[in-house]
């Protein structure tokens, strides 16, 4: 087995007449967090859908080593089970119904929810079902997390913490993820590899690499810096050449 | 309280309205005459005997027009092909009103229960169906997705999934169709009846005993609230609170 998760050859999808994405190569490497933005509408979601495996490529091949698991921007707990339900959802395959328990217990430690298995997923705030959601993507045998703008629905503040939880976690269990956001803030202060896409069909612009340690901070010089290349990359900023200087 | 104070103003005003002569005296009972035909139908035992009655025709039409009706409604909820060859009868017969099926249950099904129970189901079925369809119809695709990723199929998503998904829904619409189904009891007992709450009410009417008319329409108001109450009670399932607390 190789030890790239992914690798996309050449890739293009279309709906229809609409052409979505036009010729990406992208390999993913394993443990590897890389961040996938572009402008709206370009077409960042099919390309997670295209690592899901829940789409096709209309051409272009896409070779899956890892065993992803999505985790999405609504609210997808089911809200009729409660927190222990929903996570015990992704042990299905797992574990058995003794060992369920230990497991549960063990993934709330790990989201810091401790005490909340008996509540529903409305009693919670937004952040703490947000967390909820990671535990069952993270339960089970998955090492790959396919994220598509997690924590969109949240406020700033709630996002920041969020973004820490999520390093703090993936320092605990180690996984590959793919993150698809619109917040170029949050691509900059948690990805090993920020991937910029441009307008529909989508092309891959730039790869940006990251290298200072998580977690970091917002204010993390070198966060602050790729996410100026990003914007000028997106033609929001300035000029692209002078400010990515420093960082290639 | 507050309910109580109303109840005491409707009596003062009907004694009133009584006393003051508006209506001729066969044709606007006494409060008090009331309270008496009310003793005298329980003590002889003819309220409870056309109160089993209704409410066993009510009960079994209610739960044929909800059993046959969800998975109607489910079909037509999660198949466009399905929704678009049903959607116009159901929406064709929820509009005819199911008394106009009255002349028809007699000639089928004769007097008794039959009638009553059929037209009871007739009155049901079809906002069952239409309920149970938009509330499938509106479920969020990600709940499918994640569903689907995580080996639920089948059978066991309609139970885990799709149900539980629409339960609130449904409620709501368990309360309606219970409260339509508990309005044409009567009407059907009317006519194609020879004892329930219905049949009483003409029975009454034809014996000029308006004391007895007053009483058994309060009788039938009283179920139907009642009725309603319980259905409610459901709303209180931890697994269905998100619907009303989010």
């Amino acid at each position: 087995m190789s030890d790239k998760q992914f690798v996309l050859r050449n890739v293009s999808h279309a709906f229809g007449a609409v052409k979505v994405l036009n010729g990406v190569s992208l390999e993913i490497g394993r443990g590897e967090f890389i961040a996938i933005v572009g402008p709206s509408g370009c077409g960042k979601t099919t390309l997670l859908n295209l690592l899901s495996g829940h789409f096709a490529p209309t051409s272009g091949s896409v070779e899956r080593n890892g065993r992803p698991r999505m985790v999405y921007q609504e609210d997808s707990l089911f809200p009729w089970w409660t927190v222990d339900e929903n996570i015990s959802l992704g042990l299905r395959k797992v574990a058995q119904n003794g060992e369920r328990e230990g497991r549960i217990r063990e993934l709330l430690r790990l989201i810091r929810l401790e005490g909340f298995g008996k509540h529903y997923p409305h009693q919670l705030s937004g952040g703490m079902r947000q967390r909820v959601e990671l535990a069952r993507a993270l339960a089970g045998d998955r090492d790959t997390l396919l994220m598509d703008e997690p924590f969109s629905a949240l406020d700033y503040l709630e996002r920041l913490r969020m973004r820490r939880e999520l390093a703090r976690i993936l320092e605990e269990r180690s996984h590959t993820v793919a993150l698809v956001t619109h917040d170029i803030e949050e691509a900059a202060q948690l990805a090993d590899r920020v991937v910029v896409l441009s307008e529909r069909p989508a092309q891959i612009r730039r790869e940006l690499r990251i290298h200072a340690r998580r977690p970091r901070s917002v204010t993390d010089p070198e966060v602050v810096r790729a996410a100026g290349v990003i914007l000028t990359e997106l033609g929001i900023e300035g000029d692209a050449k002078e400010l990515a200087s420093p960082l290639k | 309280m507050f309910p109580l104070v109303t109840f005491a103003a409707l009596t003062l005003l009907w004694t009133l309205v009584w006393r003051a002569g508006v209506f001729h005296q066969s044709a606007l009972p006494s409060p008090a005459a009331v309270w008496r035909a009310f003793a005298e139908e329980i003590r002889n035992g003819r309220l409870a005997t056309d109160l089993t009655a209704s409410l066993f025709r009510v009960t079994l039409g209610f739960f044929l027009a909800v059993a046959l009706g969800m998975p109607v409604g489910l079909w037509m909820g999660r198949s466009l092909r399905a929704r678009l060859a049903l959607l116009p009868v159901v929406n064709f017969f929820r509009n005819l009103s199911p008394l106009a099926w009255i002349p028809f249950a007699i000639l089928w099904f004769g007097v008794g229960d039959s009638p009553a129970v059929f037209l009871i189901l007739m009155a049901g079925f079809f906002p069952v169906a239409l309920a149970t369809m938009a509330a499938t119809a509106g479920i969020p695709e990600v709940y499918f997705r994640v569903a689907e990723a995580h080996g639920i199929r089948g059978v066991e998503r309609l139970f885990q999934v799709t149900l539980p998904a629409i339960m609130p829904e449904m409620i709501t619409m368990l309360r309606v169709t219970a409260g339509l189904c508990w309005l044409v009891v009567v009407a059907a007992e009317m006519i194609a009846g020879r004892d329930g709450l219905g049949f009483a009410v003409m029975d009454s009417r034809n014996g000029l005993r308006t004391d007895l008319l007053v009483a058994e329409m309060i009788v039938i108001g009283a179920i139907g609230v009642l009725i309603d109450r319980v259905l409610m009670r459901l709303t209180r399932i931890p697994s269905v609170r998100w619907a009303y607390e989010r």
